[in-house]
C-alpha cells in the first residue's frame, strides 16, 4: 500500500483534515489543563524554600518552553516555505507567531511576578531575560512585518528572512544561564540529568507543557484553516466550500 | 487537603498576589487569543458569505 505524503501538502485537503483534529485536540488540551491545575495546587507541596510562590512554575515553565519551541517551529516552516515555495509551509509559520508571541509574553510576565517576591526586583537585564524579550521581539517583528507587507508571497518571504536569522537566539536562551553567570537559576529539567524537584512538582509542570502544546496546536489549526481560507478564496475549493457543494 | 480553608488557598502562603496575579494575567491571555481568533474568523465568514459554526468543532 502506498501512502500519498504530499496530499496534504495541499492547502485544501490539510484544511479538511485540520478541521477533523480540532476537536480532538480541544478535549486533550481541556483534559490536561485540569488534571495539570489540579495537581498545580492541590497535590503539589509546598517548595521549602520559596513557600507558595514557586507555584507559578506551572505557567512559567510551560510558556518559556512553548515560546522557544514554536519559535524552532516557526522558523522552520518559513525556511521550508522560502526554499520550496511551498504555500502551506508559509502558512503554517504565519500561524504559529502569535500564539508563540503569547507564550513568550507569558514567560516575561510570569518571570516578573516570580521575581519581584524571589530576587526583589521585577526585571533584571541578566541573559536569560534580556534574550528572551528579544525573542518576544521578534515575533512581534515577524507579525509586523508580514501585517506591513500586502502580497502575501513577499510577505512570507520577508518574514522568512527574520524567522530564520532569530533562529540563532534561541539556543542563546537556552545556555544563557550556562554562559553568563545569571540572576536567573539553572536548569531544574534536562535530558542527561535526574530533575531537581519533587515528583509531584514534576509531574504537575509536565501535564501544564502538555497542555500547552495542546493548546498551541488548537490555536495553530484554526489559525492555520483561517490563513487558508483568506488566501485560497479565490479557488475553486473555497467556492464550492461557499455553495455547499463539499459539505 | 492541603490548605485550612478558601483564604488559606487564595492568602498562597502571603504570595497570593504573585500567583494570582501570574494566573489571572495566563487566564487572560488565553481568552484574549480566542476572542480575537474568533473576531477575526467571523470577519472573514462574513466576506466570504460562509455560515457560523463552533470554532472548535471544526467543521467544514
Amino acid at each position: 500500500m502506498t501512502i500519498n505524503w504530499f496530499k496534504y501538502a495541499s492547502p485544501a485537503s490539510f484544511y479538511f483534515l485540520a478541521g477533523r483534529m480540532i476537536p480532538y485536540f480541544s478535549i486533550a488540551a481541556t483534559l490536561f489543563l485540569i488534571v495539570g491545575l489540579y495537581i498545580a495546587f492541590f497535590s503539589a507541596p509546598t517548595d521549602f524554600q520559596q513557600g507558595e510562590a514557586y507555584r507559578i512554575i506551572f505557567i512559567h515553565v510551560p510558556a518559556a518552553w512553548m515560546s522557544m519551541f514554536l519559535y524552532v517551529v516557526m522558523a522552520f516552516w518559513a525556511g521550508i516555505g522560502l526554499a520550496f515555495n511551498t504555500r502551506l509551509s508559509s502558512m503554517m509559520a504565519s500561524a504559529i507567531a502569535p500564539t508563540g508571541a503569547m507564550f513568550a509574553f507569558l514567560a516575561l510576565w510570569t518571570g516578573a511576578w516570580w521575581g519581584k517576591p524571589m530576587w526583589g526586583t521585577w526585571w533584571v537585564w541578566d541573559a536569560r531575560l534580556t534574550s528572551e524579550l528579544i525573542l518576544f521581539f521578534l515575533y512581534i517583528g515577524f507579525m509586523s512585518l508580514q501585517a506591513a507587507i500586502d502580497d502575501p508571497r513577499r510577505a512570507d518571504k520577508a518574514g522568512a528572512v527574520i524567522a530564520l536569522v532569530g533562529v540563532v537566539n534561541v539556543p542563546i536562551i537556552y545556555f544563557s544561564v550556562q554562559w553568563w553567570n545569571t540572576l536567573h537559576q539553572g536548569a531544574s529539567v534536562s535530558l542527561i540529568q535526574s530533575p531537581k524537584m519533587a515528583t509531584a512538582m514534576l509531574s504537575g509542570m509536565l501535564i501544564m507543557v502538555l497542555a500547552a502544546w495542546m493548546y498551541s496546536i488548537v490555536m495553530i489549526l484554526i489559525r492555520a484553516r483561517l490563513i487558508i481560507l483568506e488566501r485560497e478564496r479565490h479557488t475553486a475549493w473555497v467556492s464550492e466550500l461557499k455553495e455547499g457543494v463539499l459539505e | 487537603m492541603k490548605w485550612e480553608s478558601v483564604s488559606d488557598f487564595f492568602a498562597m502562603g502571603g504570595y497570593g498576589l504573585y500567583v494570582w496575579g501570574s494566573y489571572l494575567v495566563a487566564i487572560l491571555c488565553v481568552i484574549g487569543e480566542v476572542v480575537w481568533i474568533r473576531i477575526r474568523r467571523r470577519t472573514l465568514y462574513k466576506h466570504l458569505g460562509l455560515r457560523k459554526g463552533s470554532i472548535l468543532r471544526g467543521e467544514k
